[in-house]
């Protein structure tokens, strides 16, 4: 019966249609599982703040302002009006708006951003002209004390490749981007919250979703407690003007960096603000001076006679020469037939372990040297014995610190001159500028300070960290790294050390009542100009520590370009250690030569595209 | 003859008559809710009038029960003919909401005659067609039969409410399950695949397809040796052909634009979903936002948000989906499937002819409104403004309908006492 059923069955027939659609809709599609309806809105928790080693505040969060243009509230405006107010170009600010309102005529979208407490004072009293634009406060970084920018860093907004390699991050957000800001951008940023809004069909929200039940409360960031003392890193900073380089101290009994300079360098505060990226670029094309090049941490130097100090107690642990060992040194010495190693020694010295040192006589430490290779069969395992001791003090690898950048250096072995030369096809005499620190030996400053330390502490070193406490919790769990030089090894050498200062090269670093244990270095540097190979002035280097009996600051210097150790690398170091241990300084000639001295017109000579001298 | 005694009333289909209203208020209460606090009595309130039209459904409920049945059938007409002139006094007197004269407004209570004018129909369509003489097989009683149908659907279409118009082929049924030739079913059919082949495609892929079809039946009638008249058949090859031919003219020059959106929408041959798919993108996305167990009542964020237009009308089903999931949506459609079937069967118990013609010109619209309602709301038919009956919100529709429903319960309960 067609026409009895037919409703019945077109019902059921309709029925099972529209339940296949709602199961392909609601069991199976996920094409239109998206859910436009709610918006989700992060809460961001305040940056945590950054004290120095003494407590004070160095980093800390300012208001700065965004002006916002929602694009359907506004009426026909004088754009040259506000765009001079604001600063702007015009055809820049009617692209920003065009964008805006490409992107939603009803949701607000930034026209300026970091707009200073200063600007919006003044804007706040113009801006109600324009209908549609507000100013919205944010936070950004305030970096009080404008040192140390090189070790705290600076944040900046996420570009892409944040975004990419971490899902927590959205565009617009902030992160560190160098320096502490951005090693320990987990703990300074905190875990940002969520707040869920309900929106309408116009996208505007009109209120919040399931009564707020989903939001998660943002969890605080962490404050920080640098190793850095501020006052020394200030005074370190100065010490460095005009002068290209790096200075490192360290409390040897912590590994606690106190001060970590790099010359020239940026102020965090150019990445804040409206002059940001102008400023940013600057920074990155200025490839003469590299401000944002770290050289106590990335610049990689020969690090001349101070390897002098290791090599001695090298000497000492492979038991191939002792206290007392003597060698006479002719102004020099032929290490090997027609090879001939200069010296600044008088023909005919005779010095003894402590007078190499204090002297800083190349003859001795080149046969020293000689002896440490040729105590075994072949120069590689001479080599490698001698290479294996030096990196025992933290050379020719990353030394672990906190921060994200860093050399390794270079500490060469057996192999690298096997390649070069053939198996054993070499001897002592081939690798004999390692002795002084001259061949290719590469260190950063950081590293020798680090070395240094190990000295200091009479066998081993903490490793260097930036950072002491995080919310006032201790950040590091001291560890003893030992060198593999026996402590009653060490005592000679530092004696040496002390000579050094008190008789030997370093005697201008001379502090009263406090025995420093240095040494200099003046170590020889080469450009290339058009492809052609020029050597340059000598780079200024002292490594010393202080009390010698009870040592309480490391430190290493390395002024570019500086020739003598003596002539501005000591006396730097000397300066800070003095203004570390006493609190003030008391040769204030010497404190104005240093801080006014200027080595720019050393640094422009090989861009003057004329003949130059050097080591003058 | 105890009135009194309920077990005579068909208490299963009360039951889902007031399953159905209540989750209807449920719905709407969730569409029109915002923070502010809605009282459940709040006349003013969406939800709050609902509930007033729900009691006086009640009392109409009352006034039916106790209403000799055989009072339907000797005033069919008057009905039919109050709600004609109510129909043409729209044009002096109607109210214009969303492009269309189709309301009365008294005070903060419109009223739409077109819903009247489906229980009209019904009746007096039951009337005509149970009166002994009527035989559809006469072409003249069959004219009269269109004409009654026609009526109230043109003064619909020229409001303009072309949806509301639809409704008033659903009784095409009752006819056809009187005695209307099937064939007339069937050439039905034949158009309205005819307009949808011509607009997917066009004209001539539309012939080819036809010609095939006719080619086709012309060989099955031969070998089978059914005589027709070929006279008829190949006029009725031919009209197609012509309406096929016009199709685009009259697309393009009758229809407005917005229900040619519509129409091309579901044809899948714009996919806009900002602009004019925009209401039934939305409903889809609120629909499967709902999943399994859906979101909960009051929890629907495309609900809240506003996003589905009309919701609380025409695309209450959309709330039901977001909130109530597939499960809060198989169960809409059982009810009224079952409802709906549940009326055919025991319309078909009636001996008395008139009363079974009217339950089944009741079924047959509570059957197209279901169909074209939900077909919309899942994306499935072109958007058509019309409610979900029990369930949407409007007054006239709640009372028309439930004034409906009654009377089917009441001829129901008189079927086992009388004749």
């Amino acid at each position: 019966m067609i026409r009895k059923n037919l409703l019945i069955w077109i019902t059921i027939f309709s029925s099972v249609i529209f339940i296949i659609q709602l199961a392909s809709l609601q069991l199976a599609s996920d094409s239109f599982n998206r859910d436009f309806a709610v918006q989700e809105i992060s809460v961001y928790p305040e940056r945590g703040l950054i004290f120095d080693r003494n407590g004070e505040l160095l980093v800390t969060n300012q208001p700065m302002y965004e002006l916002i243009i929602i694009p359907e509230n506004t009426v026909e405006f004088d754009t040259i009006q506000l765009s001079n107010l604001i600063g702007i170009e015009h055809n820049d600010l009617s692209k920003r708006i065009s964008s805006a309102i490409k992107y939603s005529t009803k949701l607000p979208s930034v026209i300026q951003s970091q707009i200073s407490k200063e600007e919006n004072a003044f804007l706040q009293e113009k801006i109600w002209q324009f209908d549609g634009f507000y100013l919205r406060k944010n936070s950004v970084r305030d970096y009080i004390r404008p040192f140390a920018s090189n070790v705290i860093g600076y944040t900046g907004e996420v570009d892409q490749n944040d975004i990419n390699s971490n899902p927590y991050y959205e565009k617009g957000e902030m992160i560190g981007k160098q320096g502490i800001e951005s090693y320990y951008e987990e703990r300074l940023r905190g875990v940002k919250g969520k707040r869920y809004f309900q929106k309408d069909r116009f996208n505007r929200i009109i209120g919040p979703y399931n009564d707020s039940k989903k939001d998660i409360s943002p969890k605080k960031a962490d404050n920080l407690t640098l190793t850095i003392d501020i006052k020394l890193q200030e005074y370190a900073e100065s010490l460095l003007n005009n002068k290209r380089g790096g200075i490192v101290a360290i409390e040897p009994s912590s590994g606690e960096i106190l001060t970590l300079v790099s010359a020239p360098t940026y102020h965090s505060n150019q990445f804040i603000g409206q002059d940001r990226t102008a400023n940013f670029q600057g920074l990155l094309n200025d490839t003469i001076n590299k401000p944002l090049f770290d050289r106590s941490l990335q610049a990689q130097y020969s690090p001349g006679s101070p390897i002098k100090i290791l090599n001695a107690l090298i000497g000492l642990q492979e038991g191939v020469v002792n206290e007392s060992t003597t060698f006479k040194c002719n102004a020099g010495h032929y290490y090997a037939r027609n090879a001939f190693m200069a010296c600044h020694n008088k023909i005919g010295t005779i010095s003894n372990l402590r007078k190499g040192i204090y002297n800083s006589c190349n003859t001795y430490f080149a046969k020293t040297y000689k002896m440490i290779i040729d105590k075994y069969d072949s120069p590689s395992q001479g080599l490698d014995s001698w290479s294996k001791h030096i990196k025992s003090f933290g050379l020719g690898d990353y030394l672990g610190y906190d921060l994200s950048i860093g050399k390794k250096g270079f500490i060469p072995e057996s192999n690298y001159y096997n390649r070069f030369y053939g198996n054993n096809r070499w001897s002592a005499s081939t690798t004999i500028s390692n002795s002084i620190g001259q061949g290719e030996i590469l260190t950063t400053p950081i590293q020798m300070a680090n070395f240094t330390s190990a000295i200091a502490n009479r066998g081993f070193y903490y490793k260097p960290h930036f950072v002491k406490k995080i919310n006032n919790q201790s950040n590091i769990r001291l560890e003893k790294n030992f060198t593999s030089i026996d402590k009653g090894n060490f005592e000679v050498v530092i004696n040496g050390m002390v000579d050094v200062v008190d008789r030997g090269t370093a005697r201008i670093a001379k502090i009263k009542n406090i025995n420093i244990a240095g040494k200099t270095g003046t170590v020889e540097n080469f450009i290339l100009i058009e492809g052609e190979k020029k050597q340059l002035t000598d780079h200024s280097t002292f490594i010393a520590f202080a009390p010698a009996e009870d040592p309480k600051i490391v430190i290493s210097v390395f002024v570019e370009n500086g020739y003598w150790g003596s002539r501005w690398a000591a006396p730097i170091a000397s300066l800070i250690i003095e203004k570390y241990l006493t609190g003030n300084v008391e040769r204030k000639w010497l404190e104005s030569r240093m801080i006014n001295g200027s080595l720019l017109a050393e640094y422009e000579k090989p861009y003057k595209f004329q003949n130059f001298t050097i080591n003058e | 003859m105890n009135r009194l005694s309920i077990f005579k009333y068909d208490l299963v289909s009360i039951i889902l008559y007031l399953s159905l209203v209540s989750f209807g208020l449920v719905n709407i209460y969730s569409s029109s809710f915002n923070e502010s606090s809605i009282n459940l009595f709040d006349v003013s309130s969406i939800v709050g009038k609902q509930v007033l039209f729900f009691f006086l459904s009640l009392i109409a409920f009352i006034f039916i029960l106790f209403t000799r049945s055989r009072f339907f059938d000797n005033s069919a007409y008057i009905f039919y003919f109050f709600s004609i002139i109510l129909l043409l006094g729209l044009f002096i007197f109607g109210v214009e909401r969303g492009g269309a004269k189709s309301w009365y407004a008294l005070g903060p209570i419109s009223f739409q005659p077109s819903e009247l004018a489906k229980l009209g129909t019904a009746l007096f369509l039951s009337k005509f067609l149970s009166i002994i003489q009527t035989d559809l097989k006469s072409n003249r009683d069959i004219l009269i039969v269109f004409i009654i149908i026609l009526i109230p659907l043109i003064l619909t279409t020229i409001q303009p409410d072309p949806g509301s118009a639809l409704i008033f082929l659903a009784f095409i049924f009752p006819v056809i399950r009187e005695g209307l030739n099937l064939n007339y079913f069937y050439f039905g059919l034949y158009i309205i695949s005819t307009l949808l082949l011509t607009l997917k495609f066009n004209f001539l892929v539309c012939l080819a397809i036809l010609m095939i079809v006719f080619s086709a039946y012309l060989i099955y009638f031969r070998t089978k040796k059914i005589k027709i008249s070929l006279l008829k058949f190949l006029f009725s090859f031919f009209i197609l052909i012509c309406i096929s031919f016009s199709t685009n003219y009259l697309f393009e020059n009758v229809l407005e634009q917005r229900h040619r959106d519509r129409i091309n929408l579901v044809l899948g041959k714009e996919v806009d979903t900002s602009g004019i798919g925009y209401n039934i993108n939305q409903s889809k996305i609120a629909i499967s936002n709902g999943g399994l167990f859906g979101t909960g009542f009051l929890e629907g964020t495309q609900t809240k948000g506003n996003f589905v237009p009309r919701q609380h009308t025409d695309f209450i089903f959309s709330t039901i989906g977001e909130e109530w999931g597939f499960i809060g949506t198989i169960i809409t459609i059982i009810f009224f499937s079952f409802l709906i079937i549940r009326i055919i069967t025991r319309a078909d118990k009636q001996p008395n002819h008139f009363r079974r013609i009217y339950s089944y010109c009741f079924a047959s619209l509570l059957f197209s409104h279901f169909f074209l309602n939900i077909g919309m709301s899942i994306g499935l038919i072109p958007s058509i403004g019309i409610p979900l009956p029990f369930i949407s919100y409007g007054g006239s529709s709640l009372l028309i309908f439930s004034m409906m429903f009654f009377v089917y319960i009441n001829f129901d309960s008189s079927r086992l006492m009388e004749d």
